[in-house]
């Protein structure tokens, strides 16, 4: 059933991770001072001998993550996005992704949606920063369910991850019983002519612009595995559709709208195509919902922008 | 000569032969670990044929990850790489990359060369011994230059703080970096205090004598509750005249010439 409580990805990861190393003595937990933000305190008092706290210090968190998996361990290492994709990019290129080593980078915090933090600690950039590591997997899950499910099944996806999550709370979009499935992105709302193709907190905004694209009905797409992108759904979504938009909590630089266009350029087809994320701008400070509006990514922004492009 | 000592000159030509025969490579910091790697692979760590692949033995990570023609070398002596291989090093079709990977090599611990990364890779599997109450041991070369990393000290300090008695740094001390002396690129020394300031038990040996790195080995593996830095005192280039302390072998090849005579001048002809 599927209810109203906000509840953020970062704290849906917080209680999957808990459960997880419970259940897989496998799996090593590490943190960078910030465990209480990034929710991995639940899996630290649920098993505490398998969390270590690294400090301040990500680039060796990272490092040391790869060394853990060198020795058959699974790895969760947790920082908010920009420090994770941002501060200890090259330790994940080089000692995780090269190598191929079993670390899952699980960041919160990613996105405007930090709020009052302001520019400093909002990542714009970690989609396209990680999907351009070759071995890199990367996820952005919608809502608490999603999330579960992502992180639960991660674990035995062989080679490093990099999971996205969010700090504001987010309305369920599915219920107990939705089954995520690796590579597979997730239709929402059958329509016609236009399709919303959104990724993790903007899935949720997109759910509500619906309402307010009454007369066209457009069809809304989850797209939570960001690479390997779906992209037998991605180009029967084209063949169905005029417009596509994609609609993300990132630049329109490098993240989910260019892993959608890199699918679609090759083939020529008469569909037209439109980012909808941040315009290559840094966010600022703001109450969360407040810069949703500001950067036109709340439901009204995103139906505003369809209704202008397509009229 | 002994043992020890015929296997180091015997890892010294597979150094230049390999750096020779690609043309490309870094002769000057490899030659400056010989000594400790040989004295580490012949003598110290448990590693063999048979437990190679597996977890189940000492592990040695070369964070100075560009000294790939050293890790090669004595890999090729212990008899994991053949000479025939050596003579690819840097190549298209070759398993040794010009920085090591531990997925194209047996016997290579963990991938690197971006430096300051390694010896956090070791802090990992220090970790994970710990976790498993796996007595094996972890080894880590680290370069002096190299310590200008700010992520070496992150790692020091974990290392410390995890109480990482099964870590066993080696700070090979060769004075030397790219650019020069290193109290001339940026001064990271003075390296005892520093460690020590960094939860660090350390002993400081000449890493060109195999008693005093036996000796340091031995030493590190009684110490219990923190984790040890053995800072060997080398020269860079060490065994070839021409190229002993002179940072220009750092990351150059010899010609037909140089590599005749380096060969002659370790024969001791």
């Amino acid at each position: 059933m599927v209810n109203n409580m906000a509840t953020a990805t970062r704290e849906a990861y917080g209680k999957a991770l808990a459960q997880l190393v419970k259940e897989n003595e496998n799996v090593v937990v590490l943190d960078a001072d910030l465990t209480k933000s990034t929710k991995t305190i639940d899996a630290k008092n649920a098993c505490p001998q398998r969390h270590f706290n690294m400090g301040i210090a990500e680039g060796n968190m990272m490092a040391v993550a790869a060394g853990l998996a060198a020795s058959g361990k699974v790895v969760y290492a947790s920082s908010f996005a920009m420090f994770a994709a941002g501060r200890a990019f090259e330790q994940i290129r080089n000692s995780i992704c090269y190598p191929k080593l079993n670390v899952k980078v699980c960041a919160t915090h990613a996105g405007i949606s930090v709020g009052e933090d302001g520019a400093s600690h909002q990542s714009v950039e970690d989609l396209a920063i990680m999907r351009s590591i070759p071995n890199m997997k990367v996820f952005q899950p919608c809502d608490a369910r999603e999330t579960q499910e992502v992180i639960q099944k991660i674990a035995k996806i062989d080679g490093p991850c990099y999971v996205r999550l969010g700090r504001l709370g987010v309305e369920d979009v599915y219920d107990e019983n939705y089954t995520w499935e690796y590579g597979k992105g997730n239709v929402l709302k059958e329509g016609s002519r236009v399709a919303i193709v959104a990724t993790g907190l903007m899935v949720q905004e997109s759910l509500k612009a619906l309402e307010l694209l009454e007369g066209i009905e457009p069809t809304l797409i989850n797209i939570s595995t960001i690479k390997p992108i779906d992209k037998d759904l991605i180009i029967e979504t084209a063949k169905k559709h005029e417009v596509i938009f994609t609609v993300e909590e990132h630049n329109v630089i490098g993240g989910l709208g260019s892993a959608v266009s890199e699918v679609l350029s090759p083939l020529g087809l008469p569909v037209k195509h439109y980012s909808i994320g941040l315009e290559d701008t840094f966010g600022r400070s703001g109450k969360p919902k407040d810069l949703l509006a500001y950067y036109h990514l709340d439901a009204q922004g995103i139906a505003q922008k369809i209704k202008e492009t397509i009229k | 000569m002994n043992q020890l000592q015929k296997h180091a000159l015997q890892v010294r030509k597979n150094i230049l032969k390999q750096i020779y025969c690609a043309q490309s490579g870094h002769p000057g910091g490899s030659l400056s670990g010989a000594d400790i790697l040989t004295c580490l692979y012949f003598e110290e760590m448990d590693i063999s044929a048979e437990n190679v692949d597996t977890t189940d033995r000492d592990r040695f990570v070369l964070s100075k990850g560009h000294a790939s023609p050293l890790l090669y070398a004595v890999l090729c002596e212990k008899g994991f790489i053949s000479q025939e291989e050596l003579k690819g090093f840097r190549q298209i079709d070759s398993k040794l990359q010009g920085h090591p990977n531990m997925n194209y090599v047996s016997g290579v611990d963990m991938s690197t060369g971006s430096l300051g990364q390694g010896i956090s890779c070791a802090v990992g599997m220090a970790l994970a011994n710990k976790l498993d109450n796996n007595d094996h041991r972890i080894y880590c070369l680290l370069g002096d230059g190299e310590s200008e990393e700010g992520e070496v000290w992150e790692a020091c300090m974990a290392a410390s703080h995890y109480k990482l008695d099964n870590l066993c740094l080696i700070l090979d001390y060769n004075h030397l970096q790219i650019d020069g002396n290193i109290a001339d690129v940026i001064g990271p020394e003075p390296f005892q205090s520093k460690f020590e300031a960094f939860g660090f038990h350390t002993v400081e040996i000449d890493g060109h004598n195999f008693d005093e790195i036996k000796k340091a080995f031995e030493e590190a593996r009684k110490v219990k509750g923190q984790p040890t830095v053995i800072i060997a005192h080398t020269i860079k280039g060490k065994g070839v005249s021409f190229m002993e302390n002179n940072y220009a072998w750092h990351g150059s090849a010899p010609n037909t010439e140089q590599y005749e005579q380096a060969m002659k001048e370790l024969d001791g002809e």
